[in-house]
């Protein structure tokens, strides 16, 4: 990190071009994650370490009624995001399901905006009117943040339909991957499967990112899914490139999941990765969680990807007690002032109601409202 | 317009649209007579086909759109000239292709997404009604939605209830959409280049039966607005309301009903969202009476809407209540003489207007 970039709560522009390094907006190159340069393993580091702060404090507003509706928390699985989306460049495109804080604040969305929106409040990504599940972030190519259960797997093969097009028929030049991360309850869903073939049938450049937490709401992925053990081969039935990651150890990821980003932006196809990896907290925050014993969370809490990365770059030399015990203390302020944000942010005005529903708000097209411009959006 | 800005740029769906046609007011339209008289399918497609022409973020996909040449020939030549790139055939896959087409549409590609038949896009319910209508909304005015969902709609040929659909009423309900059902091929230009103008995601009914209709289409280009109705025909015993193919069963009651002297209205709304609810009532101020003819089930249908709309903005203008003639309340039959009865056809418009007088 240039732990500016994530510290300083502003949009990140990413376009001094240096290669791995974070602020380049570009991909590393880096074979192994070994090899990274110091400055890209600790913001991982910062990154999973942000999101676990964030979400501390988002369930402690939740409790407070701050934040409202369903709210899903992401502890547990903050390697999946921060390690993925560090395989990528700034500009490929990333949609996700509702259990969404952690790629947006990976992606680089501001701890401002993202704790503005669950406060329902005009600062939020969303100006208030998505909420906990619908994370929306333009500048940084993130397209939600999507509540209904795999919804985003057709549109994940869109994004790579789109950059493909752009990119052969509008000559952009560019050849750009796109992440769809699913949860496992998403599997079973037919879009799933028409997506698939899609992808495959067309040659999109799109990775589908299983995280693979063991649930869908309270029932086991053994409950739902058919041959769960061997989630893989359903997609190279399909012909998709696939591969099963353990997801909990960061390191790991990058050494197995970047050559995969780097085949299918180069050959143009898709893949399917089936990542384990586990949430601590139930499934959203109204969750009594009967269908798993604490032992088994305990489980995985002792192989918490956190505590791994920090003591591999403790014992790589990249960081000591003093600057991991700082770094907690900067991000814990930023999260603090996160949280003072939204309370101090302006609510919506009532007006706001009968904006953004259409672009071109011409008249008549209700009987009881007049729709207008919304106000611009605070991250645009 | 081929250099329209992608999203690496600022442009703000919500408030800097891109520009949209140049509109200009009915009496100054191109001609609706003259000796062009094409089909309203290659209508469709003239629309489809310039503004691909002019704009390469266009671009139709479907079953049999390409190879086929449209499975009702609408998009007849069009992989010819444009490549398999643009014109693009997909697996029967409604819910994939649709949800594909929408992020490709919130990037800034302008998908035209043909159903083969509206009566087929339930498998594809949530894309279309979920995502496409509430992305800008969702996205806190982030994210636009620049899509043409089109197809046929309505009674085809005995076809029977699955296949028959009208989903006007169902899919109008969703705020964030529009909706455009032309009755005959020039509107059914006018209105589709509009539609694939416009930085909303549009639904855009045709029906099977109208598409080897054949009227003069001008050679020069036009744009019509979506939210201005046509008088069709002008009377003044009672104004019939209607849209899509029903207007033509509207035209020919009236035919029959002037052999009796009874002179009535025929207004074609174009589209149902926006609904030119103005040029209602201006008509019902000289008729005082109104029948909506409308082809889908009468339970909480267009006709509803319109009638309930009436009573609210003219109600002092009318001499009796406002009145509606829909599909009978029914699944769609087989047999032919019962679809026939089943419409709002000519015969049942006639009755129902003599009921009015
Ligand atoms: C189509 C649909 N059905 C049901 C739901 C309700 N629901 C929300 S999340 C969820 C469980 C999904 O679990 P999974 O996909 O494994 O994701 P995770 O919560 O583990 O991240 C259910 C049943 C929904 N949002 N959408
Ligand atoms: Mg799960």
């Amino acid at each position: 990190m240039t732990q500016a970039t994530a510290a300083s709560n502003e949009q990140s522009t990413m376009n001094t071009a240096k290669a791995d390094s974070p602020a380049s907006g570009l991909a590393p190159t880096a074979k192994t994650a070994a090899e990274l340069p110091k400055e890209v393993l600790v913001k991982w580091l910062y990154d999973m370490q942000l999101i676990r702060e964030f979400e501390n404090r988002t369930m402690q507003a939740y409790q407070q009624a701050q934040i409202g509706g369903f709210c899903h928390i992401y502890t547990g699985q903050e390697a999946v995001a921060v390690g993925t989306i560090g395989c990528t460049n700034h500009d490929d495109p990333v949609i996700t399901a509702y259990r969404d804080h952690g790629h947006a604040l990976a992606r680089g969305m501001t701890p401002n905006a993202c704790m503005a929106e669950m406060f329902g409040k005009t600062t939020g990504c969303a100006k208030g009117k998505g909420g906990s599940m619908h994370m929306f972030d333009r500048p940084n190519w993130l397209f939600g943040g999507h509540g209904i259960v795999s919804a985003q797997t057709p549109m994940g093969a869109g994004f790579a339909f789109a950059a493909k097009y752009e990119n052969e028929v509008m000559g952009t030049g560019k050849k750009k991957v796109t992440l769809c991360y699913m949860g496992d309850g998403a599997l079973d869903q037919g879009c799933f499967h028409e997506a698939q073939n899609l992808a495959s049938l067309w040659d999109l450049p799109v990775i589908y990112i299983l995280e693979n937490n063991g649930y869908s709401m309270g029932t086991a992925i053994h409950r739902h899914t058919a041959n769960a053990e061997n989630l893989i081969d359903r997609a190279k039935g399909y012909g998709i490139k696939a591969a099963k990651i353990d997801g909990l150890d960061i390191m790991n990821i990058y050494n197995e999941f970047k050559p995969i980003v780097d085949e299918c932006r180069e050959n143009s196809r898709p893949a399917f990765i089936d990542l384990k990896t586990y949430r601590y907290q139930g499934h959203s925050m109204s969750d009594p969680q009967k269908y798993r014993t604490k032992e088994e969370v305990d489980t995985y809490k002792d192989k918490d990807s956190i505590a791994k990365l920090c003591s591999d770059l403790m014992n790589m030399g990249h960081i000591d007690e003093a600057g991991w015990k700082s770094m907690r203390k900067e991000i814990s302020d930023i999260v603090r002032a996160s949280v003072e944000h939204a309370e101090a942010a302006p609510i919506p005005e009532a007006s706001e109601l009968y904006t953004d529903v259409y672009a071109n708000p011409q008249k008549n097209l209700s009987p009881t409202a007049t729709y207008t411009h919304g106000t611009k959006n605070p991250l645009m | 317009m081929t250099t329209m800005p992608m999203i690496e740029s600022d442009i703000h769906p919500a408030v800097d649209n891109p520009p949209l046609p140049v509109f200009v007011p009915e009496d100054q339209m191109p001609s609706r007579v003259g000796d062009r008289i094409i089909q309203y399918r290659e209508a469709l497609k003239e629309a489809m086909s310039e503004e691909m022409r002019k704009d390469k973020r266009v671009f139709l996909c479907g079953e049999e759109v390409a190879q086929y040449n449209g499975a009702y020939k609408i998009s007849q030549g069009m992989l010819d000239e444009f490549g398999p790139k643009r014109v693009i055939d997909t697996p029967i896959s409604e819910n994939g292709f649709a949800g594909m087409a929408i992020a490709a549409a919130m990037t800034g590609l302008r998908p035209i997404v043909e159903f083969m038949s509206w009566s087929f896009s339930f498998v594809a319910a949530d894309p279309i009604l979920n995502n496409a209508p509430k992305m800008l909304y969702m996205s806190g005015g982030q994210f636009g939605c620049p899509i043409v969902f089109r197809g046929n709609d309505g009674a085809g040929g005995q076809l029977a209830s699955t296949h028959s659909w009208c989903v006007e009423a169902l899919y109008a309900n969703v705020p964030g959409l529009k909706m455009a059902i032309p009755s005959n091929p020039y509107d059914a230009k006018g209105l589709l280049k509009t539609a694939i103008n416009d930085p909303d995601p549009v639904f855009f009914m045709e029906s099977e039966r109208m598409l080897g209709d054949k009227a003069h289409v001008p050679e020069e280009e036009y744009y019509i607005p979506f939210g201005r109705a046509r008088l069709a025909r002008e009377g003044d015993a009672v104004t019939l309301v209607s849209f899509g193919r029903p207007v033509n069963f509207c035209l020919e009651a009236a035919e029959t009903l002037a052999a009796e002297g009874i002179e009535v209205d025929v207004l074609d709304m174009r589209t149902i969202r926006p609904l030119d609810i103005e040029s209602i009532i201006e008509r019902v101020k000289v008729t005082n009476k109104v029948l909506v003819v409308d082809q889908s089930w009468p339970f909480a249908s267009i006709a509803s809407e319109v009638m309930a709309q009436i009573c609210e903005t003219c109600f002092d203008w009318l001499d009796m209540a406002p009145a509606r003639l829909n599909t009978a309340d029914v699944p769609t039959p087989y047999a032919k003489g019962l679809e026939y009865d089943y419409l709002p056809n000519p015969e049942r418009i006639v009755d129902a207007v003599r009921k009015m007088l």
